[in-house]
C-alpha cells in the first residue's frame, strides 16, 4: 500500500459508515471526536442530527433502528460523552436493539494518565455491549467498524461500541472494504433437533388448551417471522398474546388476539397462560414481568421455546423443547412439517378452550369507571388510539403507568410500530425515541405517549425536534405525580407517598410556546377529541398537557410474588394483595 | 395496609434464578479458548461477577501464539442449570471461540503448582523435608532457617501438602489455580 493509498482515520470512519449504508447519526460533537465531525462536514451522504444529550443519540437511535430493522449509529466525544451514552447502550442490550456508537478518546499516548475528558470508556461499556473495541491503530480501524456492524445486526441483535482516540483519527491508514472482511466473527449457528421439533409438533396437534406467547424476537426476525407467525395463528386457530415488545407481530384486530401478557396484562391472556397444556413461545424470554411467580408459571403445560439465544433457554423457566435458531427459519421448518403432517389441530378440545376464553375476556379485565368531570387516563389513550389509528402511525412511550395503559388500550397492526423500553424501563426514553422516528419516518404521524415525570428526564430535546423542524407530538398524560411509583406505595407502603410527587411542574404550553412550537392544554373530558385533532393536524411539534385523573391506578396486575391466575383486577379487590415475600420484589 | 416485612423473606422471589432446591450443586472445570486481546479477561471475569457466578480458580496464559488465541481454566460450582447458564452467556461473548466442560466431557487431567515457604529449624526442618520428599515436592530455593518446596498435582494433593506443613512452619503458598486438559488422544 502506498502512501496514495492512505487515508485519515476520519475519513476512514465516514467512509466505512457509507460502505454500511448509514444514512443518518445521531451525535454531540466534543474534543476527541473532532477530526471525525470536520470530515462529516466535508461530505453529503450522511446526515447528522445534533441532539442536546448524549443519552438522547442512543435513545434516537434505538427509535431509529427499532422502526425501520436498520442499525442506528451515534457519534459521541470522549468522557462525559461516552458515560452519558451508557444508558442507552444499557437499554439497547436489554432490547435487543442494533446501535453502533462511535466514541471519541484522548490520544493513545495519554490514555491512562487521567487526561482532560478521559474515561475508560470500553471498560465502563462492557457490560452494556455486546462488544466494545478500542482502536488503536488506524490500518484496523476501517476492519472494527465492519466488524461493529456485523456484530450488531447478527444474531440476537444488540448495542457495541467503537472507541477511537484522536490520534488514530488524525494518523492516516488503509481503508478495508466490507466485503473484504473475513466473516470470522459470526457465531455458528446450531441446526433444529429435528427430533425434538417433531415431538413439538404432535404435542401442538394433541393440545387440548394451547396458548402461542410472541415476543420481540419475532420483530427483530423480520417480516417473514411476522408473516410466518400470523399463518400459524391462522392455521391452527390457536389464541396468541404477546410481551409489550412483541405488540404488533399478528395484528390488534385479529380475532385469535388477547392482548398484552404479564404483569399489566389482559386476565384472559395471563389466564391462558396459567391454564394452558401447549405454550408456544417465540422469541421471547421468560422475563420476570411475564412469568409472576416463578413456581407457579404455567404448571401443565408442554413449554416449545424458539429463541435465537441459547442462554435464553431455561434461564428463568425451564422448558421442555428448545428450538435454538431465527425465528423466521424455525417457524417456517415448524409449519412445512406441520403441514406435511396434515395441519392436524384438536379441534373439539380447542372450541371448548375457546368458550373458557370468552368467559374470561367478559371479565373485561381492561374496564375502568370513566368521569364526566376529570380525564381518566386510560379514556385518554382510548381516544387518542381512535383518533390516530388509522393513520400511518408510529406510537413511543416513556417508562410508567402510561406505557401499560398504551400497550394496553392501543391496537397495533404491523410491527415495528411500537416503540417503547422495556427490559431497562428507561424513564426518559420515549422523547429522543420519537425524534429517532420521525427522522426515519418524515412523513408519518409520531406520537410520543408520556408521562410528565418520564418526559422532563429528556426535555431538553425540544431542540433537537425544532431544529429539524420534526412534528413529533408529546401526549403528556399529567397526574403531577411519579403515577407507578406512588401505585405501589399504595399498594404496598402503607400510602405514605415517599418524593413520588412532581413538584415545581413547568407550565408545559408556554414551555412549548418558550421554543416556538404549539402547546395543547386539556382538563375538560368534552374537549379531548377537538384538542386531539388540533394535535394531529397542527403540521409541526406539540405538547399535548393532558391533565389527568391523579390518583388513578394501572390494572389488572399481577401483584409480586403472585401466579398468573392470581391478579388483581380493580380497586375493589387490591386489599392485602401483595404479601410480604412478594413485597421484596421490584 | 400496612407491610410486615421480615427480613430475607423471598422464598417467592422471581429473583431466585438459580433455584438451589432442585439440584445439586457441583464443581465444574471449564476450557474456554479466546482471542488473546486487550480486555478478554476483563470480560470473562465481569460476567461471572456481573451475574453472580462463583469463581473458585482461574487460570489465563496464551497457549496458540499464532492464532493469538489463550486458554481460560475456570473452576465454578453452581447446580446444573447454572452451569448450563454459565457456558451459553460465555458462548455468546465476540472473543470466545470454544467453552468445553471438561467435567461432563469425560475424564480430564487437572493440575495445579503450589510454592510453599516453610521456615523452621531442627526436627520441624528436616521433617518438612521428608514429607516434601514423600510428595515429590521439589525444594527450589533453601537457606539455613528455610526451605522453598515446589510441588505440581491435584488440588487435593496441594491441600494434603499445606496441611502437613502448617505445624511445620510454613509461612507462605503462592498456587497457580488449576490447569486442565481431557485425557486420551482427542483434542477439545
Amino acid at each position: 500500500m502506498t502512501q496514495a493509498n492512505k487515508i485519515t482515520g476520519a475519513e476512514i470512519v465516514i467512509k466505512a459508515l457509507i460502505d454500511q449504508g448509514v444514512d443518518t447519526v445521531f451525535g454531540y460533537p466534543g474534543g476527541a471526536i473532532l477530526p471525525i465531525y470536520d470530515e462529516l462536514f466535508q461530505q453529503k451522504k450522511i446526515k447528522h442530527i445534533l441532539v442536546r444529550h448524549e443519552q438522547a443519540a442512543t435513545h434516537a437511535a434505538e427509535g431509529y433502528a427499532r422502526s425501520t430493522g436498520k442499525i442506528g449509529v451515534v457519534f459521541v466525544t470522549s468522557g462525559p460523552g461516552a458515560t452519558n451514552s451508557v444508558t442507552g447502550l444499557t437499554d439497547a442490550l436489554m432490547d435487543s436493539v442494533p446501535i453502533v456508537v462511535i466514541s471519541g478518546q484522548v490520544p493513545t499516548f495519554m490514555i491512562g494518565n487521567d487526561a482532560f475528558q478521559e474515561a475508560d470508556t470500553v471498560g465502563i461499556t462492557r457490560p452494556c455491549t455486546k462488544h466494545n473495541w478500542l482502536v488503536k491503530d488506524t490500518n484496523k480501524l476501517a476492519e472494527t467498524i465492519h466488524k461493529a456492524f456485523e456484530v450488531a445486526g447478527s444474531g440476537r441483535p444488540g448495542p457495541v461500541l467503537v472507541d477511537v482516540p484522536k490520534d488514530v483519527q488524525f494518523a492516516s491508514g488503509c481503508y478495508t472494504k466490507k466485503n473484504e472482511i473475513k466473516k470470522k466473527f459470526i457465531k455458528k449457528e446450531s441446526s433444529i433437533d429435528l427430533n425434538l421439533l417433531d415431538e413439538a409438533i404432535s404435542r401442538l396437534e394433541r393440545a387440548e388448551r394451547p396458548i402461542i406467547y410472541s415476543g420481540g424476537g419475532v420483530i427483530n426476525s423480520g417480516q417473514s417471522a411476522v408473516n410466518s407467525l400470523r399463518n400459524l395463528v391462522a392455521g391452527t386457530n390457536f389464541p396468541i398474546t404477546s410481551t409489550l415488545m412483541g405488540l404488533g407481530s399478528y395484528p390488534a384486530s385479529g380475532k385469535n388476539w388477547l392482548g398484552m401478557l404479564g404483569m399489566h396484562g389482559t386476565y384472559e391472556a395471563n389466564m391462558c397462560m396459567h391454564d394452558c397444556d401447549f405454550m408456544l413461545c417465540i422469541g421471547a424470554r421468560f422475563d420476570d414481568r411475564i412469568t409472576g411467580r416463578i413456581d407457579a408459571f404455567s404448571p401443565n403445560s408442554y413449554k416449545v421455546h424458539l429463541d435465537i439465544d441459547p442462554s435464553s433457554i431455561n434461564k428463568n423457566i425451564t422448558v421442555d423443547a428448545p428450538l435454538i435458531g431465527d425465528v423466521s427459519q424455525i417457524l417456517s421448518v415448524l409449519i412445512a412439517r406441520w403441514k406435511e403432517r396434515g395441519s392436524k389441530v384438536n379441534k373439539k378440545k380447542l372450541s371448548a378452550w375457546w368458550k373458557s376464553i370468552e368467559s374470561w375476556k367478559a371479565v373485561q379485565s381492561l374496564g375502568y369507571e370513566n368521569s364526566s368531570s376529570v380525564i381518566k387516563p386510560q379514556y385518554a389513550v382510548q381516544r387518542l388510539e381512535e383518533l390516530t389509528k388509522s393513520y400511518n402511525r408510529f406510537v413511543s412511550t416513556e417508562v410508567g403507568q402510561h406505557q401499560m395503559w398504551a400497550a394496553q388500550f392501543m391496537g397495533f397492526e404491523e410491527p415495528n410500530r411500537w416503540m417503547t423500553s422495556g427490559g431497562l424501563g428507561t424513564m426518559g426514553y420515549g422523547f429522543p425515541a420519537s425524534i429517532g422516528i420521525q427522522i426515519a419516518h418524515p412523513n408519518s404521524l409520531v406520537i410520543n405517549v408520556a408521562g410528565e415525570a418520564s418526559w422532563l428526564m429528556n426535555m431538553q430535546e425540544l431542540g433537537t425536534a425544532v431544529q429539524y423542524r420534526l412534528p413529533v407530538k408529546q401526549f403528556i398524560l399529567n397526574n403531577e405525580r411519579l403515577g407507578m411509583v406512588r401505585q405501589w406505595q399504595e399498594l404496598l407502603h402503607g400510602e405514605r407517598y415517599s418524593h413520588s410527587w412532581s413538584d415545581a411542574l413547568p407550565d408545559f404550553v408556554k414551555l412549548a410556546e418558550a421554543y416556538g412550537i404549539k402547546g395543547i392544554r386539556c382538563e375538560d373530558p368534552a374537549m379531548l377529541d377537538d384538542n386531539i385533532r388540533e394535535m394531529i393536524d397542527y403540521p409541526g411539534p406539540v405538547i399535548f398537557d393532558c391533565l389527568v385523573e391523579k390518583h388513578e391506578n394501572c390494572f389488572p396486575m399481577i401483584p409480586s410474588g403472585k401466579a398468573h391466575n392470581e391478579m388483581i383486577l380493580g380497586e375493589q379487590t387490591e386489599e392485602n394483595s401483595i404479601s410480604d415475600d412478594g413485597a421484596v420484589l421490584v | 395496609m400496612s407491610l410486615k416485612l421480615k427480613k430475607g423473606v423471598n422464598k417467592q422471589s422471581a429473583y431466585n434464578l438459580r433455584d438451589p432446591n432442585l439440584d445439586y450443586e457441583a464443581a465444574h472445570t471449564l476450557s474456554i479458548i479466546v482471542d488473546n486481546e486487550s480486555g478478554v479477561l476483563a470480560r470473562v471475569i465481569g460476567l461471572f461477577s456481573g451475574r453472580g457466578y462463583n469463581i473458585d480458580s482461574l487460570t489465563v496464559a496464551e497457549v496458540d501464539p499464532d492464532g493469538h488465541r489463550s486458554r481460560i481454566t475456570i473452576v465454578t460450582t453452581g447446580t446444573p442449570k447454572v452451569i448450563n447458564q454459565i457456558k451459553a452467556q460465555l458462548n455468546r461473548m465476540v472473543p470466545v471461540h470454544e467453552v468445553i466442560d471438561l467435567t461432563l466431557k469425560g475424564k480430564a487431567v487437572q493440575r495445579e503448582l503450589a510454592i510453599f515457604k516453610v521456615v523452621a529449624n531442627g526436627n520441624q526442618r528436616v521433617e518438612s523435608l521428608r514429607l516434601a520428599d514423600v510428595f515429590r515436592a521439589k525444594v527450589v530455593d533453601s537457606t539455613l532457617k528455610s526451605f522453598t518446596f515446589e510441588l505440581t498435582g491435584t488440588s487435593e494433593k496441594i491441600d494434603a501438602f499445606a496441611e502437613l506443613m502448617a505445624p511445620l512452619g510454613l509461612k507462605e503458598i503462592a498456587r497457580t489455580g488449576i490447569v486442565a486438559l481431557l485425557r486420551g488422544d482427542n483434542s477439545s
